[in-house]
């Protein structure tokens, strides 16, 4: 687990096929703040692999990444 | 700022993906309002898409009823729509296809009279008429109103699009400043049309449509994109603006609309519009 700073947000994307899970995330973090965190928490596979890659894409910072028995955690930086 | 229901955010996720759009982008779309002028072949796919898009706010102006040599490009209708007024057909068809929407029809032919009136008000407005004096009206109409216009025409196997932007660039009659004379340009009834033509330009339209409630890209302002679909090949040609333009120039004539059946010397009641 991360201790650099607890996200603002968490949001549960577990279940939720792509691209809804990124379309989700996206729509969230265009109400944020720049410089503020946003924690997705997804299913493995497709999901872990491309919600990330959607936010680097526009620019986002994938702070990390932790994988856990019940989904993985994908912490973003807004650009 | 609302937020959209999980069922918007499903049905314009492929938007919402684009950098370009977003979120943002969407509501934007959903708050704008856009006149499609003519429910035929160009109005069709215009219809179609920005009704999927999700538009919020579509008028359609069209006075004629269904026809069946219509249903050849004219997509918005189908065979049980024929005698129904397409105006009334089109708004089914694109109510149908995005509940999101609100189509007005306008059941009426555009004059000097009411021109003004029925476009004031819209973001936008694309024109798909296929008559001469119509296109002179809607151009003058939106430079006297500011608001920009995407203009098309079609004929056979080819059609041209450009984006007239009041005060940003040129405007139909830069391009045009005389019509041709009466009978020397086949309208689609004389000469035929390739209903897949028809699709691609208003395509284009609709495109162009967009890009300027989104306020993105480079629209086709100062351009005039030329489409030859036997050829396949798009060309596009600069276009100035004419300084001295009767409507858009230094010294305008035109301060308020004309008798345009008179400027393009039509016999009333014998033009044709498809």
């Amino acid at each position: 687990m991360t201790t650099l700073r607890t996200p603002a947000l968490t949001m549960d994307l577990r279940g939720t096929p792509c691209p809804l899970n990124w379309v989700k995330t996206k729509l969230r973090l265009e109400e944020m703040a720049p410089g503020a965190w946003l924690e997705v928490v997804v299913d493995d596979g497709n999901p872990a692999r491309n919600v990330p890659r959607s936010a680097e894409g526009e620019g986002h910072r994938i702070v990390v990444i932790t994988v856990t028995p019940e989904g993985v955690r994908v912490l973003i930086e807004k650009v | 700022m609302s937020a959209f229901t999980e069922e918007q955010i499903e049905r314009y996720s492929r938007h919402i993906i684009l950098q370009e759009v977003g979120g943002k982008g969407q509501r934007k779309l959903l708050a704008a309002s856009v006149l499609v002028i003519g429910a035929g072949g160009l109005g069709s796919p215009v219809g179609l898409y920005l009704a999927a898009a999700g538009v919020g706010t579509i008028g359609v102006v069209d006075c004629d009823a269904v026809e069946l040599s219509n249903l050849q490009r004219q997509v918005l209708h189908a065979t049980p729509d024929l005698g129904q007024r397409k105006c009334l057909s089109a708004q089914a068809t694109m109510e149908a296809i995005n509940p999101d929407v609100t189509v007005i029809p306008h059941d009426l032919r555009l004059t000097s009279a009411n021109a003004l009136e029925v476009i004031s008000g819209y973001d936008v407005v694309v024109d798909g008429a296929d008559n001469f004096p119509t296109r002179y009206l809607v151009n003058d109409a939106c430079v006297l109103l500011g608001t920009p216009l995407v203009h098309a025409g079609i004929l056979r196997f080819e059609g041209q699009v450009t984006t007239v932007a009041p005060g940003r660039g040129p405007c139909y009659r830069c391009l045009y400043p005389e019509p041709p004379p009466p009978g020397m340009v086949p309208s689609c009834q004389e000469a035929g049309i390739l209903g897949a033509t028809a699709g691609v330009v208003g395509a284009l339209q609709a495109t162009e449509a967009l890009k300027l409630l989104l306020g993105i890209g480079e629209p086709l302002i100062g351009r005039l994109l030329i489409y030859d679909a036997l050829d396949m090949v798009f060309r596009s040609i600069k276009v100035a603006r004419d300084p001295h333009c009767l409507v858009c120039g230094e010294a305008p004539t035109i301060t308020e609309l004309i008798d345009y059946e008179q400027f393009c010397g039509v016999v009333v009641g014998k033009e044709t519009v498809s």
